[in-house]
């Protein structure tokens, strides 16, 4: 009987460390990461990184200037296309939707959620880059707003659901119409949630390569306006990292750094705000 | 057209009429419509990528028929597509990938489902919640400029020594490999397995631990025997879930694949993957079929995913269902 409390004891101290060790295996890629894009990365940093065109071929120096901003040109696109129809979806899956409908919108938003990222390329290729003749930040952004639609719909979805029916009672017992008591409290009580989860949808998209290749493709000059090629960061990292050069190698480490700093903030700064407290005021 | 607007109308008992336009006027006939047209582009925009890519790629699927799957000429020049070099080079990444992560990820949600103190748990699951949101372009650039030269000269030198007469790992090793795009994958998936396993097993009734553990079971025999068994449709579903990720996965795999449409027996040998071929090749594709086939590719992977995140979601509603009453 001893024994077999020993044994059984030992047991599970052994599989607790076995499975801890799986954790700390896990949890610390994040920080091989972390340290490699520190210590490579931070190195090759500096301040024409940020200031300054692509050098040519064969000249050391320059920056990514351009792509930092296409980055930002195309992430704001995709974020005005595809949060309206990703939160309206979710605002109608929470709150009017009836129950075969609201089926095939949930399936098909999953359904959309796990089409690679390449595939989606391919169609706005196909749908939009074709038939205007051309590459341009514009379709950029459309591929990855059609790729921030699902993630936004299930957050709205979940953070309206999670406010209480006692405060929609209230507002409609007041004599609101259904949209007034909507617009006016309910979605202004899950307003943390639905910021969050934006913020997330977008570290998401931002380092989201494989469909800009074939819409915002790249250059390496500036690129102003909406219909032109345009540089993002992730497409840079990509072809400087695989072309021959010493010193393109250098500058890919230094833009991984700059984007995965960023992607990583949005994340940190999101998920704090949602562990802070309740996103809701539940009753 | 006028005409039969006002047929239309006087067809509609007044009484409703009214209703409708005092419905319009207080805002939530069109605030519902404002939304259905939301949740009804979604579906258009889906329905559009799987149409896209059929229409698209009808040259191709014509052309070649069936054959297309079991060909491994890969010819743009001499006109001739076959698809088996990359499913073959997808599926063996992917399976890679899933021996390494699975036991991995499955282990790791175990200890923060069950066996973590709540105070470690909560740390650790942020960190890995984290991790799945390193962008995979940053996963090939760790993968080109440190884990090649890792495996060239600490890893695969002794692995051959090993296991150097089986087929697997013959050959020589030039650093890009299936080898090398399967332990890139399988670091990029785990976060999935663990996030979705950890969330199915917390999903297991208290009431079910507690009655084992009044009975004298330890922590882990309640684990092992109570836990992981109500929860396993929901594990197996995150398993799909994450091969579903991994077989769309491109840019870490274009960066360490090799990049060479061939089927060899040896993980060593570099190879190419469905979306890898894509990537490489899509803006460089001259001519209507080579375009097509291509587009077909990217039909195969659509189909591929389409089936594995159906399956998973069934898996993990399933066991969400029966276990969180």
């Amino acid at each position: 009987m001893a024994s077999s409390s020993l044994q059984k004891n030992l047991v599970n101290y052994l599989m607790f460390g076995l499975t801890g060790l799986c954790t700390l295996m896990t949890a610390g890629i994040l920080f091989f990461i972390l340290g490699y894009l520190v210590y490579h990365g931070g190195r090759s940093l500096s301040w024409a990184f940020f200031t300054q065109l692509p050098a040519p071929v064969g000249e050391t120096g320059g920056g990514m200037a351009n792509a930092i901003i296409g980055s930002g040109k195309v992430l704001l696109l995709a974020t005005a296309i595809g949060i309206p129809i990703g939160f309206l979806g979710g605002v109608y899956l929470s709150e009017y939707s009836g129950r075969t409908l609201s089926f095939v919108v949930r399936y098909t938003t999953d359904l959309l959620n796990g089409v690679p990222s390449i595939v989606i390329g391919i169609v706005v290729y196909a749908l939009v880059v074709h038939p205007m003749g051309h590459f341009s930040a514009l379709t950029g952004g459309v591929a990855l707003g059609i790729m921030m639609i699902p993630i936004s719909v299930r957050s709205t979805e979940e953070y309206l659901h999670a406010v209480p029916v006692s405060l929609r009672e209230g507002a409609l017992a007041l004599g609101a119409a259904k949209w007034k008591a909507i617009v006016t409290v309910v979605i202004p009580a899950a307003v943390r949630g639905i910021v969050s989860g934006t913020m997330l949808d977008l570290a998401r998209v931002a380092g989201e390569t494989a469909p800009l290749l074939f819409t915002a493709l790249s250059n390496q000059f500036w690129s102003p306006g909406w219909n032109k090629p345009t540089a993002t960061l992730p497409v840079m990292i990509f072809t400087y990292a695989i072309a021959p050069y010493e010193d393109w190698h250098r500058q890919a480490w230094a833009a991984g750094f700059v984007l995965l700093t960023l992607v990583l903030l949005l994340n940190i700064i999101a998920r704090l705000a949602l562990a802070r407290g309740t996103y809701v005021s539940k009753a | 057209m006028g005409t039969s607007a006002i047929v239309h109308q006087r067809a509609v008992p007044p009484g409703k009429v009214r209703s409708f336009a005092r419905r319009l006027r207080a805002g939530d006939e069109l605030a519902y419509l404002i939304t259905l047209i939301a949740a009804g582009a979604i579906f258009i925009i889906t329905a559009l990528v799987f149409y896209e890519l059929y229409s698209e790629s009808s040259l191709a699927r014509h052309k070649f028929g069936w054959g297309f799957l079991f060909s491994s000429t890969w010819d743009p020049v001499a006109g001739n597509f076959g698809a088996l070099p990359f499913i073959y080079g997808t599926v063996v990444t992917s399976v890679l990938a899933l021996l390494i992560a699975v036991p991995q990820g499955i282990g790791s949600a175990i200890f923060l489902a069950e066996m973590a103190p709540p105070r470690l748990s909560n740390i650790s699951t942020f960190l890995i919640e984290l991790l799945a949101a390193v962008p995979s372009v940053i996963y090939g650039l760790l993968g080109i400029f440190i884990l090649v030269p890792i495996l060239e000269h600490d890893v695969v030198p002794p692995l051959k020594s090993v296991f150097g007469s089986l087929p697997l790992f013959q050959g020589a090793f030039y650093g890009v490999s299936l080898f090398s795009a399967g332990i890139v994958l399988s670091v990029m998936i785990i976060p999935f397995i663990v996030s979705v396993s950890r969330e199915v097993l917390l999903s297991v009734p208290r009431d079910q631990r507690e009655a084992s553990l009044a009975l004298g079971a330890s922590q882990w025999q309640t684990t092992w025997r109570v836990v992981v068994p109500n929860a396993s449709t929901g594990i197996t579903g995150s398993v799909f879930l994450a091969l579903a990720r991994a077989l769309g996965e491109t840019m870490a795999v274009t960066m360490v694949i090799g990049n060479t449409p061939q089927i060899k027996a040896s993980l060593l040998a570099p190879g190419y993957s469905i979306a890898a071929v894509i990537a490489n090749e899509f803006t460089e594709a001259t001519g209507d079929l080579y375009l097509s086939a291509l587009i077909e590719l990217g039909l195969v992977l659509f189909g591929l995913t389409f089936v594995l995140n159906g399956l998973a979601r069934i898996l993990i509603i399933t066991t969400s269902r029966s276990g969180g009453h």
